[in-house]
């Protein structure tokens, strides 16, 4: 089977002007991530996991390496090197990125927090929350929230929020870092169903778990990133 | 039909008798944008990006960095002294600045929306609310005074300004109230293109808030592309799928707005990102 995502010696080094250094973050990243499959990264803090995450839907502009992608209609992309119009339309449709953390307008309903990606892609706003409503039930948040901004809920109902808007576009690209980080084990039984589920329809997932159990109960092939080596010499002047 | 709506290239403006000297002279490295040889005000030098449909592309940097003056002269408020723009409209196109002056009149009216940082740029505040809207449907070729009336009423509800004050002077509007009026009337002819100038600068943040999320909603029900200049990082966030950066006339960055925000690249940009409160 073709891969979708392929990343050939990614390394992604921040270069702080006002401090005069380089921060290394990720260095020599191989991976390939397959539809239907989860790869997971791992390794200790400070290895550059959430900044392959990062570099793939480019809020990092990677330093080195090439991240190939394989659209629906069969091109492949280097994302390290795509023009923004084109990085916007992936993300629209078809690279989903769930983070650690729920980030949104404090006076949206978790239920168009969730829908939003689906008013993107111009579904009619009714249809839109009918599927963030089903979604949200079925990641246990209590019906009672979803009308409410997600500011006042714990960190687990936000965590869903956040998860649900992720999956309801259906992206044929998913990146998952610690999506289950703040869930009780119940809820996490929950995450890992529907994710096994999305598996099941072809979506492909490159994923960060904070628990080692749920990399071997989800992950098709795992990658171990070390952190990179510290660039210690100063630098002198940076263009 | 391609998806590009603006296609901007090498835009330049300099106040003053210009000399060989200004360009080399001036810019983010020289900390300037006065020219040290002749005085002259390079107020935004080379200034390239494309405008895709539906886009809301931000500029940031602060004042006197050419945001402003970017925007102005794309709306034909400032005459360029370089450079070309070509509006996308359908299926044709135009190069905006070969135009003769009433062609860039009627595709100011007819095709373009601003929204200035001062009410009093965009309002007159000599005649009411309606009124203000009135005129650039006139403009537009909309002739009957009922249809006016009711479309003007429209506008002024969907930006949530209470028909009942349509007759009122906008003088008497509060600042946030005088901002909706003049989206109002820049979307009284449904333009495919507007720009937003430090719109929500200087109001109250409830205020802003409203006036941005309504921003957004005009954006997803009409598909307007917008060009939206600000010093303002929350701003950019909230609405720009890309961002500019500007400083002392040069674009000094640009790039997707979580990763300007996330990862900025130049020494200026890192700075002012360090600077959100």
């Amino acid at each position: 089977m073709n891969a979708i995502l392929t990343i050939e010696n990614y390394a992604k080094t921040f270069c702080l002007h006002e401090r005069n250094k380089l921060i290394p973050s990720a260095s020599h990243v191989n991976l390939s991530v397959y539809p239907g499959k989860l790869t997971a990264l791992i390794g200790p803090t400070g290895a550059g996991k959430s900044s392959v995450l990062k570099g793939v839907y480019r809020t990092y502009l990677p330093s080195a390496g090439r991240i190939l992608f394989r659209t629906a209609a069969g091109e492949v992309v280097d994302l390290a090197q795509a023009d923004e119009h084109r990085m916007l339309e992936l993300r629209k449709s078809e690279i989903g990125f769930v983070t650690q953390f729920l980030h949104c307008l404090p006076r949206k309903s978790a239920l168009d927090v969730v829908a939003e990606p689906l008013f993107a892609r111009g579904v009619a706003t009714e249809e839109a929350r009918r599927r963030a409503a089903d979604l949200l039930a079925q990641l246990a948040v209590p019906a009672h929230l979803w009308n409410v901004p997600p500011a006042t809920f714990s960190g687990g109902e936000k965590q869903r929020v956040n998860l649900a808007r992720g999956l309801i576009a259906q992206p044929r690209l998913l990146l998952l870092d610690e999506p289950t980080a703040s869930l009780d084990p119940a809820t996490t039984e929950r995450v890992v169903a529907h994710l096994e589920t999305l598996k099941e329809t072809g979506i492909a997932m490159l994923a960060i778990f904070h628990h080692p159990d749920l990399v071997r109960r989800l992950a098709d092939s795992v990658i171990e990133l070390s952190p990179p080596v510290a660039i210690v010499e100063p630098v002198e002047e940076i263009a | 039909m391609s998806n590009k709506i603006l296609s901007v290239r090498g835009l330049s403006r300099i106040h003053g008798e210009q000399c060989p000297l200004c360009i080399s002279s001036t810019g983010p490295e020289h900390d300037t944008n006065i020219c040290p040889h002749c005085g002259s005000v390079v107020a935004a030098h080379d200034v390239n990006f494309d405008l895709y449909r539906g886009e809301i592309l931000g500029i940031i940097g602060e004042s006197g960095s050419g945001k402003s003056s970017t925007v102005k002269m794309l709306y034909f408020d400032e005459t360029p002294t370089a450079g070309s723009a070509t509006f996308y409209d359908g299926d044709a196109q135009h190069d905006m600045f070969a135009l003769n002056a009433a062609q860039q009149r009627s595709m100011r009216n007819k095709r373009f929306g601003m929204v200035y940082q001062n009410p009093h740029l965009g309002l007159n505040f000599q005649i009411s609310a309606g009124g203000n809207i009135a005129e650039r449907l006139l403009m537009s070729d909309l002739k009957h005074y009922g249809e006016i009336r009711t479309r003007a009423g429209d506008l002024l509800a969907r930006t949530e300004v209470a028909r009942a004050r349509m007759d009122q002077n906008p003088k008497t509007f509060s600042g946030g109230m005088q901002q909706r009026v003049q989206i109002a009337k820049a979307l009284a002819t449904q333009p495919p293109l507007l720009f937003l100038d430090e719109v929500t600068t200087g109001l109250d943040l409830s205020v802003q808030a409203a006036i941005l999320d309504l921003i957004l909603e005009i954006q997803h029900e009409l598909g307007t592309a917008m060009i939206v200049v600000t010093h303002d990082l929350g701003v950019i966030r909230l609405l720009a799928g890309r961002t500019l950066v500007m400083k002392h006339g040069r674009v000094i960055e640009s790039g997707l707005t979580d990763q300007i925000l996330e990862d900025p690249q130049h020494a200026y940009t890192q700075r002012l990102v360090a600077s959100a409160l």
